[in-house]
């Protein structure tokens, strides 16, 4: 290019590749389309499955497309390097937020303990409830979830795809017990626990020789065993049915309700279902705390520092003369208690549990919550959680959208699509997750913030 | 002893289906080292799609005793080529930008993919379970003995005849072929292949495609053997694949195809002589035990810790 006017030109946007580049995608979308969109399976009054043609969808669907992939094109093109494909907030606003976590826990916190008082005070006594059970509880159990697993895989970098069993086991332990021989939450919950923690052993010691994917494939067969076996053991579980009827956690022996005896009475006000709810709340609130409190204190100990040693060099570890078997089996039976404390405050808050709670997806959606919000990141974690699993429940909230989509829109119908397509993106959009700086535990005079992605991903 | 031989060929039937998954599931892993969690989800998805063709083109050709064998072979090659043409796209989308990231990215990715098309395929098609009328189900009787008859239905010398054909031609491909042979040479060593004039990533797309075509088989075969599917059906069959790709020795063609006989024999047999309710926790229980006491399988290569 001896001509120097042709370097300005070369800035200028290339409308005909973007185009080429749309049309391309919107042909590959029309190909994806021609099955599985334009035609409809319906069973007719006959029993008999007919097929809708849908092709209005099809032609939506490929107009996206291009739209999206023609300006994703010219965005690129803009650019003379590769950056990354999204960014919502300015530079180093994660950097910041690290140096003064201090400063936001204290405000998270605040915020959270006055969680209930202010969704009283926006929306009233009536629309509290769903706002303090559907995304204050809802959100807190994945918190804790999140942090117990995160133990497991953010510190101790094992790959445990079966994490729900344990949350099972705690279940199940508060519902049996607590029908069978009337103890109380507060003896069960610990009981829960240790018998998770056990589990968490037990299903530990063999698989301890396995690393990476194939961890993962084990740990997902034992929580799919467990899970299998609780709809098959009927005599034990009651199967598909489920357990219900179980008893629900009392204010330290006064229960939640309308009787003369009940909290409301005792305490003198009046009769109302979002006490036992508010109640919950700080249940699950302070459990999550204990396990975030756990977390932080263990870093600090051997113990958590061989988890993270482990980590980053399994080898480097036992040349040093870690005891890996030890220092593998206290990440799960730890991890797996905090797991069994959130099982068997689930059993307490709902009432009724079956199989049908502990598949594989919940398994999956709290990896996801670890591994997205940056393993090992406690804030990562939280937020990871807020966004997962509250950005999914907002969408209940979305009634509006039947205005523009009609009747038959429902919105939480898309409510897992959308959560499956979001760990692609977020996968792809920050490989390392939300928080990908970590703050090493130990260090010599001064604080060092390690980016996760120098740190070469440990063989555990 | 009829019952044995009547259950051999049910085995037989069920354990092809799984090894053509599996073969998808053990090519991916040869060559990218990622376990594909999406792979079973694709296979359900091209169920569907089956599902979709096999009305479309019924309702042009009927469904004559002869005329439902030409059908099938239609909705065969249409299926192969949209199931490919959907993990082509997969792949180009969420897993290749995450090639040379970090370890657990794209097994995130997959299973996000995994959750993304059970509940696409849900939303699209609807929760329940779709049925066609049962076809090819005329018997042969094999053994007839006073008390008990050992049959073989056409459907499951479909099965069985095409599972053999299919997997002769992808054989041919994978060691005669040029496009074999870099398939292998990637799976060796991906950065020398490349070194040495190997589009990597076109390998790799190829791979996905052909995983995808054989997953499509199964998909058929599994809709002519078992007359309905449902948006949660990726889930059980995928992990029984790859639990036979596992048996078999994962990254092994051959060894993908005798674990996926051996699962389905095993299931079979479990499920005749043991217990039912309890078939899929054999195959879970396999999975765990193979993967803790013999990780390399039958037919794959130890691995070696280099340190």
């Amino acid at each position: 290019m001896a001509n120097p006017v042709s370097a300005p030109a070369a800035r200028q946007l290339d409308m005909k590749a973007a185009l080429k580049e749309a049309a391309f995608a919107a042909l590959v979308t029309f190909g994806l389309c021609i099955p599985i969109i334009a035609w409809g399976t319906r069973s007719n009054m006959e029993n008999v499955l007919v097929l809708d043609p849908r092709w209005d969808a099809v032609a939506w669907a490929v107009a996206i497309v291009f739209v999206g992939r023609f300006l994703m094109a010219l965005r690129q093109q803009g650019r003379s390097e590769r950056k990354s494909m999204v960014r919502f907030l300015p530079h180093g606003t994660f950097a910041f937020f690290q140096r003064n976590s201090r400063i936001f826990s204290v405000f998270g916190l605040g915020f959270l303990i006055t969680f209930p008082i202010i969704a009283i005070t926006l929306t009233g006594w009536g629309g509290a409830l769903k706002w303090i059970d559907n995304f204050g509880v809802q959100i807190l159990i994945y918190v804790m979830l999140g942090w117990g697993l995160n133990i497991v895989v953010g510190l101790a970098g094992l790959l445990d795809l079966g994490y729900v069993a344990f949350y099972a086991v705690g279940a199940y332990s508060y519902a049996l017990l607590a029908q069978k021989f009337g103890l109380s939450f507060w003896i069960l919950l610990p009981i829960s626990g240790i018998l998770a923690a056990f589990w968490g052993m037990l299903l530990g010691f063999p698989v301890l020789r396995l690393r990476g994917d194939y961890l993962a494939i084990v740990t997902l067969a034992f929580g799919e065993i467990i899970r299998l076996v609780l709809i098959n053991w009927t005599d034990f579980s009651n199967g598909y049915a489920g357990i219900s009827g179980i008893p629900r956690p009392s204010f330290f022996g006064i229960p939640f309700n309308a009787s003369d005896t009940g909290f409301a009475a005792v305490f003198g006000l009046e009769f109302s279902p979002l006490y036992r709810t508010i109640f919950l709340y700080y249940v699950i609130l302070s459990l999550a705390l204990l396990t975030a409190f756990v977390t932080l204190r263990l870093r600090r100990l051997p113990v958590g520092r061989a988890w993270e040693a482990l980590r980053e060099d399994e080898i480097a570890c036992r040349s040093l003369g870690i005891n890996t078997t030890n220092t593998k089996l206290t990440a799960f039976s730890l991890g797996a208690m905090f797991g069994g404390f959130a099982g068997s405050f689930f059993a307490a808050r709902q009432g009724f549990i079956s199989p049908e709670s502990f598949v594989f997806m919940e398994s999956a959606v709290i990896l996801a919550i670890v591994v997205l919000g940056g393993m090992g990141s406690l804030w990562g974690c939280a937020i990871a959680a807020i966004a997962m699993i509250g950005g999914t429940e907002l969408l209940r909230e979305l009634e509006w959208l039947k205005a523009i989509f009609g009747q038959d829109f429902d919105p939480t119908k898309y409510r897992m699509l959308i959560f499956g397509f979001a760990m692609v993106v977020i996968m792809i959009w920050k490989p390392r997750g939300l928080i990908s700086t970590r703050e090493p535990t130990a260090f010599l005079k001064e604080k060092k913030a390690i980016s996760a992605d120098m740190v070469q991903e440990g063989h555990g | 002893m009829e019952v044995f031989l009547q259950q051999l060929i049910n085995g037989l039937t069920l354990g092809s289906i799984y090894g053509l998954i599996a073969i998808g599931y053990t090519m991916v892993f040869g060559i990218i080292g990622m376990v594909n969690f999406a792979h079973g989800d694709v296979f359900m998805l091209s169920a569907f799609i089956a599902l979709i063709f096999f009305m479309l083109v019924t309702a042009v050709v009927g469904t004559g005793a002869g005329m439902i064998m030409v059908a099938l072979v239609i909705v065969l090659f249409l299926a192969m080529f949209f199931t490919a043409l959907w993990n082509w796209t997969i792949e180009r989308v969420a897993y290749r930008p995450l090639r040379g990231s970090f370890r657990l990215a794209p097994l995130i990715s997959a299973i996000g993919m995994s959750i993304f098309l059970t509940n696409f395929v849900q939303v699209v098609q609807g929760p329940r379970n779709k049925s066609t009328e049962p076809m090819l189900n005329d018997k042969i009787t094999l053994i007839d003995s006073a008390t008990y008859a050992v049959t073989i239905n056409y459907k499951q010398i479909v099965i069985i005849l095409t599972t053999v054909i299919l997997l002769a031609v992808f054989w041919y491909i994978v060691q005669k072929t040029p496009l074999g042979r870099a398939q292998r040479a990637c799976e060796q060593d991906r950065k020398m292949a490349g070194l040495l004039g190997i589009d990597v990533d076109r390998t790799i797309s190829i791979t996905f495609i052909m995983g995808a075509a054989l997953a499509a088989v199964a998909g058929v075969m599994y809709l002519v053997y078992y007359g309905s599917v449902n948006s949660a059906d990726g889930f059980v069959p995928g992990v029984k694949a790859f639990t036979a790709a596992v048996l078999g020795g994962i990254g092994s063609l051959p060894g993908a195809v005798i674990g996926g006989l051996l699962i389905g024999l095993i299931e079979i047999f479990w499920s005749g002589y043991v217990s039912n309710d309890y078939k899929d926790v054999a195959a879970f229980s396999i999975l765990a035990v193979v993967l803790v006491f013999m990780p390399s399988g039958i037919l794959g290569r130890p691995e070696v810790e280099k340190v």
